[in-house]
């Protein structure tokens, strides 16, 4: 088992014939992912290199392919648009890597797929991955373990550089979920920590979080209410300068608050403990793992 | 993006947002043609900086005659608060103030949504109110398909007061500041007081607007407002080159692929006892030419002493990161020592291809940043 995506995962490309769709559609196809479909508007019927499918509209792909999961490469100013195709046309689980899209676009598009019924990853994402069964990103599948490891971040590379310690240190991952940089993403903290407490797979989590907002804060009330599993973190930005955007959208000490500092003394509050860099997250786990 | 005072009333007065008279002065010359046209007392001279403080800092005061506006604006004009110089002030006509509240909308991560966020205690910072009296900050989300009707606005309004002209007044402003905020895209759209007069009138007597860097390319008539500091300046120029660049001030000046190693690298550089010089995120690339100019940008500042460059390989590979390392390299002339870390897909090929070089390489994070430190204490840390 894993959360969200699994081996059955039937994957949609958004925007497959652009050139990062392109490119990460052959990645995700050569790591063993479902990839039945992709679409651009105008294209249908395309021969391209990867073979798949292609499609004017989601609806028409969705109801030749039975995909059930998207990924959306399109241009920022097209992301509002392709989202809301994608819930429109039933699709359940919506990841957008995609960077640089108004945050009040995100805003009506996630209203729109909460009342379809359906999930969003991103934007502004590295996707998410369940090791040897399903990655649908632009993660690189080779660093990541099949194992018990849950893993949430806001980050990138920072994610690739815990889990590769991770991997080094015999710990797999169930499955790793990169849930934006923007101010406004879809599934947060709080969903993800529900799904991997309800995993039978996963055995621990851990969190990789950054300045601004206050959801790591929100997350540690969470975990002492909800969640049984060891949960270990790692917080970036402790020497950011306030009032400035740390290269992702999200990630700003704004008006006083969302400093790492507000954030870790939150985790250990709940007994999270807090990583001071990323080569102690494997230490941290096994130590948990072994009290338990 | 933010914008000044005078540029955010303007913008409220285009909405059908009263603002007391006012304009912007670049000169104490303009200063005093301003006030001896609007041909009032009272006005309050204010100077335009992209910074909270301005009254602590000295940058708001009250001129009584147009002797005291030219003392009073040439003291201003030209003083530093918080770092940033004022090179232009808001002259504004005083208003008799009976209320002072404090009204906005903003990007809410918790409701995904806008929210409105009202308060009986205008006049002072909102922090300042969220820290002593937090239960004197009323918040609104809003869903943003019915957007702020009539019945939501009016009951937002009658939280602050029981005048049915007074509501009237605040309702309607409510809802154009709630317009402004979608139709320009802003992040936050701040009025701040917001003022009942001694005769009934409702008005902005400060304002504050930022734009969502994200969308300013659906609106140009926001982007020709932007008047970047010399720091901003910097780090657009670092934007328009595909990366982001951000001076902290140290002296181990820091290339990272990816925002949060970016910063764990900055904290672990503090972690071991260094200073990081500066913010760096080159993005996934292996391009030489980007590499370049992330140097230059890098040696420009005179404080750096060591370089780091921080590469986690994920779908660009480490051999080919290194091959562009080395092209950078074959291009660029300097003493200063340069510590190379890479790790990930094909890092040992990505090694060895650099092991002739003059380049400290280093297998892990935590070598990488205490070689950098241990470089950056020496006094002449030349290879």
């Amino acid at each position: 088992m894993s959360i969200l995506i699994n081996k059955d995962t039937r994957v949609l490309v958004q925007g497959i014939t652009g050139r990062d769709g392109a490119f990460h559609t052959s990645k995700m196809i050569a790591y063993g992912t479902n990839v039945v479909a992709g679409t651009s508007p105008g294209k249908e019927g395309t021969i391209i290199p990867s073979g798949v499918p292609v499609y004017n509209c989601v609806e028409k792909a969705v109801n030749q392919t039975k995909a059930n999961t998207s990924i959306i490469f399109v241009p920022a100013p097209f992301v509002k648009d392709a989202i809301m195709e994608a819930a429109n046309s039933g699709i359940s689980l919506i990841v957008c890597i995609t960077e640089g899209v108004p945050t009040l676009d995100v805003i009506e598009a996630q209203a729109y797929v909460q009342r379809c019924g359906a999930m969003l990853i991103g934007p502004n994402c590295p996707g998410l991955i369940s090791p040897q069964e399903s990655l649908v990103g632009i993660l690189p599948g080779n660093i990541f373990s099949n194992g018990k490891v849950g893993v949430i971040s806001r980050s990138g590379t920072l994610t690739y550089e815990i889990v590769y310690n991770l991997t080094q240190n015999g710990l797999g991952q169930s499955t790793a979920i990169g849930v934006g940089g923007d101010p406004i993403v879809g599934l947060y903290y709080k969903d993800l920590l529900l799904m991997f407490q309800n995993d039978p797979q996963t055995q621990s989590i851990v969190v990789i979080g950054e300045i601004g907002g206050d959801a790591e804060e929100q997350a540690a009330e969470f975990i002492r209410d909800n969640i049984t599993k060891p949960v270990v973190s790692f917080i970036a930005g402790k020497t950011a300068p306030a009032d400035k955007r740390m290269g992702h959208a999200g990630a700003i000490i704004s008006s006083g608050t969302g400093s790492a500092k507000e954030k870790r003394e939150a985790f250990e509050k709940v007994g999270v403990p807090v990583a001071d860099e990323p080569s102690q997250i494997p230490i941290l786990i096994k130590a948990l793992l072994k009290q338990s | 993006m933010k914008i000044f005072e005078y540029q955010a009333k303007e913008l409220f007065d285009s909405y059908n947002i009263k603002t007391p008279k006012g304009g912007v002065c670049y000169s104490v010359q303009d200063a005093i043609d301003l006030y001896t046209k609007y041909n009032v007392d009272k006005v309050v001279i204010k100077a335009q900086v992209h910074v909270g403080g301005r009254g602590k800092a000295g940058g708001i005061k009250i001129a009584n005659n147009i002797n005291e506006v030219e003392n009073l604006s040439n003291s201003i004009l030209g003083m530093q608060i918080k770092g940033l110089t004022v090179d232009r002030v808001m002259i504004a006509q005083a208003v008799d103030i009976q209320m002072e509240y404090y009204l906005s909308f903003t990007i809410d991560r918790n409701s995904k949504s806008v929210i409105l966020i009202l308060s009986e205690e205008g006049g002072v910072d909102i922090e300042d109110i969220a820290a002593k009296t937090p239960h004197k900050i009323l918040k609104f989300p809003i869903d943003t398909t019915i957007g702020v009707p009539d019945f939501f606005a009016q009951k937002a309004a009658y939280q602050l007061t029981s005048d049915k002209n007074i509501a009237f007044q605040i309702k309607e402003i409510i809802k154009n500041l709630y317009m402004l905020f979608i139709q320009k895209d802003c992040s936050l759209t701040e009025i701040n007081p917001l003022v009942i007069t001694k005769d009934g009138n409702v008005v902005a007597v400060d304002g504050k607007i930022n734009f969502d860097d994200n969308a300013l390319y659906r609106h140009p008539e926001i982007l020709e407002l932007n008047n970047p500091t010399e720091e901003e300046k910097k780090e657009l120029n670092a934007k328009e080159s595909g990366f982001s660049y951000i001076h902290i001030g140290g002296d181990i000046g820091c290339m990272v692929n990816g925002a949060g190693l970016a910063m764990a690298t900055m904290d672990m550089i503090k972690l071991y006892g260094g200073e990081p010089a500066n913010f760096l995120d080159i993005g996934g690339s292996s391009n030489p030419n980007k590499v370049i100019e992330a140097m230059k940008l890098l040696l420009s500042d005179k404080q750096v002493k060591v370089v780091l460059i921080n590469i986690f390989g994920g779908i660009t590979r480490c051999d080919d990161v290194a091959k562009g390392l080395l092209e950078a390299f074959s291009q660029i002339k300097t003493d200063i020592p340069v510590v190379i870390r890479l790790s990930g897909t094909n890092d040992k090929e990505g090694r060895e291809l650099l092991k002739d070089s003059s380049l400290h390489i280093e297998h892990t994070m935590g070598e990488a940043i205490s070689k950098a430190v241990e470089l950056s204490k020496l006094t002449n840390p030349i290879n």
